[in-house]
């Protein structure tokens, strides 16, 4: 319960200090940290207008991508208090529940049968294909070194006594800051920015969403990055009290925010065919964790 | 000699330019262009005189830095030798008097429409027909993009013809922002009409174009331009190459989505086109041009004003290039994309930066100069690479180099004001054509009188004419998000060439 509050307070803020920061860095002032809350706000209370050529898959998509991130964030844990489902093996669940949801969101850009949208779905397809193992291998190592296989277990067990394991988490943060800035569609590998439908990835799959279904999307989007970066901090507080606990989280977001709105100010995107071997470098990283956790348990001679 | 050399603004009688057959016509102009780099055309086009038509071709020789004219007599319903089956770059030009006349060019590849004119010879060729080159295949997959487009930009459809992410074939359907231009020249008799016309070709290059129309206009009437009137228009145009090439690096680093690029040479653009509202009163420099004098004086307040705004531009101009190409990320889009190689280039006939990224020298300043130019003795900026990065390359330099020329001509301001109460009339029965090398490169104006000595024919031609072709060959076998770059690093006009 603890855990889905969280999450939802941090999603109001997250998104905001992402764009102010990329505001203040390119020395702009920038909208205030809620404008992408009004704007969401703004577009619930709008209809949605659909195509012609789409079919109730579309109308049904945007629903189910948002309450697939929804359920997602029931099994994320806090510390010692568990989500609001915990079982084992429900990182399973968790990975499996977000691609329920981005299957839907890719069917329904192909239901709009625009050029655009095919490329943009075959693209989201691709690398959110190459991002899973990394979250497998990484998710799977953590398990075998604490021998629990839920999230809440599995963070709760993590201690993190020896040098070795100070790396492992982070190591561990990269490959979760990484797979969150590719699900949520930031840079380097997509620019949320663009106005160009032939470079964007996600943006391009919901160009045809307006109204109350892109407040849906936009919505599960912001809710995302903060599951992700709960996550993270998950790596770090384990049996911290609550009173570090929280003031912890909320500053690991803000960084979290920061790091991400100066990547994208002070970098450019990747090219297209180097965003396929980017993903899977981090793969690579999710095994280094792997061998890291065999070496801690000694079953690697 | 079946030809006639004329300098750069040199204005002839009509009667005076050799008119021979079609077939010796070909002949002499295959045997002028092809394999000879240095020479190139730059405007050939036909006009109505009674029954028949009269095709006027003018190719530049940058080396003897003139411009040999030719012309020939055809009729409407003639079916003849293409000069595209020997030389490319005469491909657009027969389309065009395809179009307008109904001429058949055999040889030539596709007589497709070009810029759907209200009186074409073929009023069924329409713009939602156009006949796209199509592909029949289960693997390949074709994409639409525009004419309506997501950014701020002008209307033209792209169509290509894809493998996944690979492009292997694009075609450019332009003809949307068709005004009819060049009619309206001979429409609007009032030279203020005119010069405000000229302004409207293309809305970036608004110095160019009114500098080529005040030179062909003053040519055709034997004003001899003064000193403060050409220092004028050669300051004006520096000044539109580096507030222009600042943009373009601007938008070239948004489409790479690297925003401190992005916002800082977008911010530097505006000291420089704020100074040309200063100036003239328009940022864009609307109505600083005009033929026969010279509305705003350049006064050494100005002077002041210009060194002011150069010192403090200059020094974050050449920081901010400094980190653009030290960036990993930026030069891995940069480099290797986009390449057009120079034997394309040249079988195309670019001009401008279209050219020199290939290590094509084509730059008027050089080759024909005007106005100010010969005390400046230009040295033109090349590439090899035809890549992105050449092209940015180009407009970084570019900028540097103007800022130089900026400088010199601020220590030589020309005092004497020319009195302002000309009255211009143009000579009958002749033909005068204009060379300026605007920021994108050669413009193109050419003006024939009638026995009365009013306009009867005016043409314009655009550097982007030409250029478009170049964009469709540099994104082949690139991936499709490549394109937007690419696209941005040419930056070629719509309106320019739909004239």
């Amino acid at each position: 319960m603890l855990s889905f509050v969280l999450m939802l307070i941090a999603a109001l803020f997250f998104t905001g200090i992402l764009i102010r920061t990329k505001s203040l860095a390119s020395g702009r002032k920038g909208p205030g940290i809620f404008q992408p809350v009004k704007d969401v706000i703004r577009l619930f209370k709008k209809g949605a207008v659909y195509s012609e050529t789409t079919s109730f898959i579309f109308q049904i998509a945007p629903t189910i991508y948002f309450s697939s991130v929804v359920m997602a964030m029931l099994v994320i844990p806090f510390g010692h208090s568990k989500g609001l489902i915990s079982f084992d093996g429900d990182f399973i669940f968790f990975a499996y529940v977000l691609s329920l949801g981005k299957f839907f969101s890719i069917i329904a850009a192909m239901d709009t049968g625009s050029s655009f949208e095919g490329m943009g779905a075959s693209r989201e397809a691709l690398y959110s294909m190459f991002a899973e193992p990394a979250f497998f291998i990484l998710m799977g190592s953590l398990a075998l070194l604490t021998g629990y296989t839920s999230f809440q277990e599995i963070f709760y067990a993590l201690h993190l006594g020896s040098y070795i394991s100070y790396a492992l988490a982070i190591l561990a943060s990269f490959v979760l800051v990484m797979i969150a800035m590719i699900e949520n569609s930031r840079m380097p590998v997509d620019d949320p920015k663009t106005h160009l439908e032939l470079t964007m990835i996600h943006e391009v799959m919901i160009l045809d969403n307006s109204g109350f279904d892109l407040g849906l999307i936009l919505s599960a989007g912001y809710l995302k990055f903060a599951m992700y970066g709960t996550l993270i901090v998950n790596l770090f507080i384990g049996t911290v009290p609550y009173g570090y606990a929280i003031p912890a989280f909320f500053v690991i977001q803000c960084i979290l925010a920061v790091i991400a709105g100066l990547t994208e100010s002070f970098m450019a995107r990747f090219r297209m065919n180097h965003n396929a071997q980017f993903i899977v470098a981090l793969t690579s990283v999710s095994l280094l964790i792997f061998f890291g956790v065999l070496l801690i348990s000694g079953k690697f001679v | 000699m079946n030809y006639l050399s004329i300098k750069n603004n040199q204005t002839v009688s009509i009667a005076e330019i050799p008119e021979t057959d079609y077939y010796a016509f070909r002949v002499l102009v295959v045997g002028m262009v092809v394999s000879h780099p240095e020479r190139h055309c730059v405007n050939y086009f036909g006009y109505q005189q009674e029954e028949s038509i009269k095709l006027i071709c003018c190719i530049a020789d940058d080396f003897l830095h003139v411009i040999n004219v030719l012309s020939c007599r055809v009729k409407a319903s003639d079916s003849l030798d293409s000069l595209t089956s020997d030389c490319l770059a005469f491909e657009k030009f027969e389309r065009e008097i395809h179009e307008n006349f109904g001429v058949f060019f055999k040889g030539h590849p596709w007589l497709k429409p070009v810029r759907y004119p209200v009186d074409r010879a073929d009023r069924s060729e329409t713009i939602a027909n156009y006949p796209f080159w199509g592909i029949e295949s289960e693997e390949l997959h074709e994409v639409g993009v525009g004419p309506i487009h997501a950014g701020i930009i002008e209307p033209g459809h792209f169509r290509f013809v894809c493998n996944g992410e690979q492009i292997l074939h694009l075609e450019i359907q332009l003809g949307y922002q068709h005004r009819g231009i060049e009619k309206l020249f001979l429409e609007k008799k009032k030279l203020i009409e005119r010069a405000t016309l000229a302004e409207a070709i293309a809305g970036d290059t608004v110095v160019g174009h009114s500098t080529a129309f005040a030179h062909v206009w003053e040519s055709l009437c034997g004003f001899e331009s003064s000193a403060d009137i050409e220092y004028v228009r050669t300051l004006a145009l520096e000044l539109e190459r580096i507030a222009i090439h600042t943009g373009d690096l601007s938008a070239v680093c948004t489409d790479i989505a690297y925003q401190l690029g992005s916002a800082v040479f977008g911010r530097l653009r505006t000291p420089i086109i704020n100074f040309m509202q200063e100036w003239g009163g328009n940022r864009l420099s609307k109505g600083l041009i005009r033929p026969g004098r010279n509305p705003f004086l350049f006064t050494p307040e100005l002077a002041v004003r210009l060194h002011h705004v150069l010192d403090v531009f200059e020094p974050d101009f050449n920081e901010m290039n400094k980190r653009l190409f030290q960036l990993p990320s930026a030069l891995s889009r940069f480099e290797r994309t986009g390449i057009v190689s120079y034997e394309d280039v040249l079988s195309i006939g670019t001009v401008g930066m279209s050219a020199r990224m290939s290590g094509l020298n084509r730059d008027i300043r050089s080759s024909h100069p005007y106005g100010w130019y010969g005390l400046l003795s230009h040295d033109p900026i090349i590439k090899h690479h035809g890549d992105v990065y050449s092209r940015v390359q180009i407009r970084k330099q570019e900028v540097v180099q103007s800022m130089g020329y900026i400088r010199t001509l601020l220590g030589q301001i020309p005092d004497g004001v020319t009195p302002q109460d000309t009255s211009l009339e143009a000579r009958p029965e002749s033909f005068a054509i204009s060379l300026v090398e605007g920021w994108r490169g050669e413009i193109c104006h050419c003006a024939l009188t009638d026995k009365k000595g009013e306009l009867m024919q005016y043409k314009i031609k655009d550097p982007s004419f030409h250029n478009w072709l170049a964009l469709a060959l540099a994104v082949r076998n690139n991936e499709i998000s490549d394109f937007p770059i690419c696209n941005k690093s040419f930056n070629l006009s719509y309106s320019g060439h739909d004239l």
